[in-house]
């Protein structure tokens, strides 16, 4: 572990410049599409005049030259100020920060339990490979990855929320409740089932099938015959040797989509009117909210880097063959 | 302590109260009452007998970006806001005036002066006195500031002056009767003079983050993408009301989910477009819900396809009349809008003043149309195509890019070929504002006066490139501008008429758009709620007198 920290300085200005360029990259897309926050505030007001469209251009400072903008921005977000979103009257990082927690909880608690239940069920399907349970899984994983989110979200809250009326179709939790301490936290617990779970189902089953696949490809290595022909018990050859390995893929791939959870909320947020960071995006491309969008990105692609350093990190722990030195 | 009960959970106790109900009639061989006699009984007996206390969930769609409502004028905002804020008048659903801020009102026989008598007991939700003072502010320097509409209606005025704290005289420069009618709370809200007069960067007032208005309702909390919480004004000037004693309104960004929402009885209210056409017939069978299409009698939209003038067959009268006569628009309102709202007959919808019912009418008739494509001299090509036109569709929803293949298949039946562009809300207003499109779909409100609302998307001086909701289409006839100038400064109610009639005459002959529907928009609320629509303004109004029925 001893090029532990080279490894992290390396990878900190590598992330530095991709960084840079992912902003500079995102404002010119960004400022491409047709169309700018002025004109669709005008549109909204449902009579606008040219003195109006023009006052908020000078005030978002759209009169100015691109490259003039850019430069403005690119300096901004170099000490830290992602910029004030004049639709919504209030600074970029104070909406990041107040929409981020709601995000947060949403996707890692779908991450975990795709994670776990993915895992679990991927590795009783290939121990058991060719039997019904192994079949049942396969199908329910199958269904998973090629149902919408969408609708799954929709029927799973027609049928707990409006039939059975167990658990609320919508929102982080139940205003004007007055709760607080732990009362709260169940009642944002139920509120956070069903989209976590519609949420999660789609990576679970992503999860089972790479799981299933990777240990049957593992577990007819030599070094898992030489395990069995030591005497090992059934369950410590599949947990200590076959899934350590076998999860190396998993592993991988769950990195990458960590950081794309985000992305994958945006639908789960507009059903269950979660109030995330998703929506959040979603509503600043529809108004042109240039620098909230600007600023969604820019975190959401700090979460990738990190996600990726992290996974690169786990990698080491779980196999330690792989150096990260070198 | 007042206990809040969730909706959620008590809909959970109306199932478990209706299913035990339902065992119990079932055990003693009685016959089952059914979940709508159940549920509607209770508010009928109760109706008369109005009392305080209750919570209403009323959707809101979009999350409005601000609540000063003289700032943003967003539907949504005017929901909202119009609980805040209040304005000097409201209008019946037959547009009539009522008393809101003003307790009364003259206007002299030369339709030059109009008098208003302040409410005198009336305060700001901080405590401060409203008088007169408020009202000259509002109309002669923040409203003409940031409020486009209030901004050409106060134009209008020689002089806005306050005789004492409690009456306010407009003196107008020429008669214009059209006046009486802007004066709700979304075309002329009357904003704190102490709050904003000191600072005239009256869009960065620190003060509109929390909006202080005079209306039944005060600002609470607001907790971006989930609701925004309203209290009731225990100061308001009308004793004993309001009677609800909060509002929370909730953001459900997802049209289904709205749906849903309101099934499951976890909301109380949805308005506008918030439910999708196709949707509310089932939402009309829920027992538990209230529909109405009435309350939107002063916006009174008219809908239709928006043809660029300059471009060409579209600048050619009779193209556009072929238009009309390829298009079944019954079919339009029966399938794609599933019945809400009825067929245009002329540009003013029939709730607007001064509409003229005898107009020559178009209906579906395709060898007409390709009578007058043929005298334009398009004739079909080896494909059958006689011209070619874009369609850029309205990114309002699904509805609209139903409307969009219609078009384009009806189109089909006379020859000509559309092909659809889609785009985004900003894409939508950056192409037609800049005359970028040869045909779209569009509406816009009436607010309740042809002079208010009808004439700026029809008269030459209102073709502003970049301007959306202008006169975008490039049309342009010098009688219709002269026709709709006389009507706007003519007093004689009987003259007016006579003008407005003629230019409707001309404009249905002319065809600047191709008009589809007086659109109706469907509320839906919950049968707890009572007194909910009441005005022409209908869910815009400050809600002073809605109740809840106690069970």
């Amino acid at each position: 572990m001893a090029g532990l920290p080279r490894f992290l300085a390396g990878r900190l200005i590598k992330a530095i410049v991709i960084l840079f360029a992912i902003v500079v990259i995102n404002f010119l897309l960004v400022h491409a599409a047709p169309g700018d926050p002025a004109m669709v505030m005008a549109g909204e007001a449902g009579a606008a005049d040219p003195k109006f469209v023009e006052q908020l251009r000078q005030q978002f400072g759209l009169d100015r030259p691109l490259l003039e903008q850019l430069a403005t921005y690119v300096s901004h977000v170099a000490t830290g100020d992602l910029g004030f979103s004049y639709r919504q009257q209030q600074s970029v990082w104070d909406l990041l920060l107040a929409r981020l927690p709601a995000t947060l909880v949403l996707t890692l608690t779908a991450f975990v339990f795709a994670l776990v239940v993915g895992i679990v069920l991927g590795t009783l399907a290939a121990v058991r490979a060719g039997s019904v349970s192994d079949s049942a899984i396969t199908v329910l994983a199958l269904l998973a990855y090629a149902t919408p989110i969408y609708w799954v979200g929709l029927m799973l809250m027609l049928l707990f929320s409006v039939q059975l009326g167990w658990l609320p179709a919508f929102g982080y939790e139940t205003v004007g409740g007055g709760l607080s301490g732990f009362a709260r936290m169940i009642d944002i617990g139920e509120h956070l089932l069903l989209p976590a779970l519609t949420l999660g189902m789609f990576y679970m089953a992503v999860y089972a099938r790479m799981t299933r696949a990777s240990i049957l490809e593992v577990r007819d290595m030599d070094f898992v015959k030489t395990a069995r022909a030591k005497g090992l018990s059934h369950g410590a050859v599949v947990v200590r040797h076959v899934l350590r390995n076998a999860i190396l893929p998993v592993i991988t791939v769950a990195g990458v989509q960590a950081g794309h959870l985000i992305g994958g909320s945006i639908l789960i947020e507009t059903v269950f009117a979660w109030p995330g960071l998703g929506r959040l995006a979603f509503e600043a491309v529809l108004q042109r909210d240039y620098q909230v969008l600007l600023g969604i990105f820019f975190i959401s692609s700090v979460m990738v880097i990190v996600f990726n350093i992290l996974t690169d990190l786990i990698y080491s722990l779980v196999d330690p063959r792989i150096d990260l030195a070198r | 302590m007042r206990t809040v009960q969730t909706s959620q959970r008590r809909y959970r106790d109306r199932l478990r109260h209706l299913l035990s109900a339902s065992l119990m009639a079932a055990a003693l061989g009685l016959p089952v009452l059914s979940g709508a006699a159940a549920l509607s009984a209770a508010p009928a007996l109760a109706a008369d007998q109005p009392a305080r206390g209750g919570t209403m969930n009323i959707i809101v769609q979009p999350e409005p970006p601000i609540l000063q409502l003289g700032l943003n004028q967003q539907g949504p905002t005017q929901t909202v806001g119009g609980k805040i804020y209040q304005g000097l008048l409201t209008y019946d659903k037959q547009l009539k005036p009522l008393p809101s801020l003003a307790e009364s009102w003259d206007i002299s026989p030369d339709g030059l002066t109009y008098t208003f008598h302040l409410h005198k007991n009336v305060k700001w939700h901080d405590g401060q006195p409203f008088t007169s003072r408020d009202v000259i502010f509002t109309t002669t320097k923040f409203l003409p500031e940031v409020h486009s509409r209030a901004r050409a209606n106060f134009a209008r005025c020689e002089s806005i002056t306050a005789p004492d704290d409690y009456t306010v005289v407009f003196k107008l420069k020429e008669p214009f009767p059209s006046f009486i009618n802007a004066f709700e709370v979304a075309s002329a809200p009357i904003i704190p003079a102490h709050l904003y007069d000191a600072n005239t960067d009256y869009k960065n007032n620190p003060a509109n983050a929390t909006p202080i208005g005079t209306g039944p309702f005060k600002f609470k909390e607001w907790v971006k993408g989930s609701y925004i919480h309203l209290v009731r004004n225990d100061d308001y000037y009308k004793p004993g009301l309001p009677y609800l004693d909060d509002i929370y309104f909730r953001v459900i960004p997802d049209a289904a989910s709205r749906a849903l929402a309101l099934e499951s009885g976890q909301v109380d209210q949805s308005q506008y477009n918030d439910i999708e056409p196709f949707d509310v017939a089932r939402l009309k069978s829920q027992p538990n819900l209230n529909f109405t299409t009435d309350g939107y009698e002063f916006v009174a939209p008219v809908s239709w396809l928006e043809l660029n003038n300059r471009n060409a067959p579209l600048n050619d009268k009779r193209f556009r009349q072929a238009l009309m006569y390829s298009l079944d628009r019954q079919f339009i309102r029966d399938k794609i809008w599933f019945g809400l709202g009825q067929v245009a007959t002329s540009p003013i919808n029939s709730h607007t003043n001064n509409f003229e019912p005898n107009l020559p009418k178009y209906t579906k008739d395709v060898a007409k149309a390709k009578a007058l494509l043929d005298e334009m001299g398009l004739k079909p090509d080896a494909n059958g195509v006689r011209a070619r036109i874009r369609f850029l569709v309205m990114p309002y929803g699904e509805t609209w890019q139903r409307l969009a293949e219609y078009v384009k298949v009806s189109l089909k039946q006379v020859g000509v070929e559309v092909t659809l562009e889609n785009t985004d809300v900003a894409g939508w207003v950056q192409k037609v504002s800049n005359w970028d499109y040869d045909m779209t779909a569009n509406f816009t409100y009436q607010y309740g006066d042809a002079a208010l609302g009808v004439s700026r998307t029809y008269v030459s001086s209102n073709i502003r490139q970049g301007v959306m909701f202008s006169n975008t289409m490039g049309y342009s006839n010098p009688k219709v501008d002269e026709l709709f100038a006389s009507a706007a400064k003519e007093n004689d109610p009987v003259k007016r008429q006579a003008l407005y009639s003629e230019v409707q005459r001309i404009l249905v002959d002319d065809v600047p758009v191709a008009w589809l529907l007086e659109m109706q928009f469907p509320t839906f609320v919950s049968k707890k709620f009572n007194n909910v629509i009441t005005t022409g303004i209908g869910v815009n109004e400050s809600y002073e007198s809605v109740y809840m029925t106690k069970r």
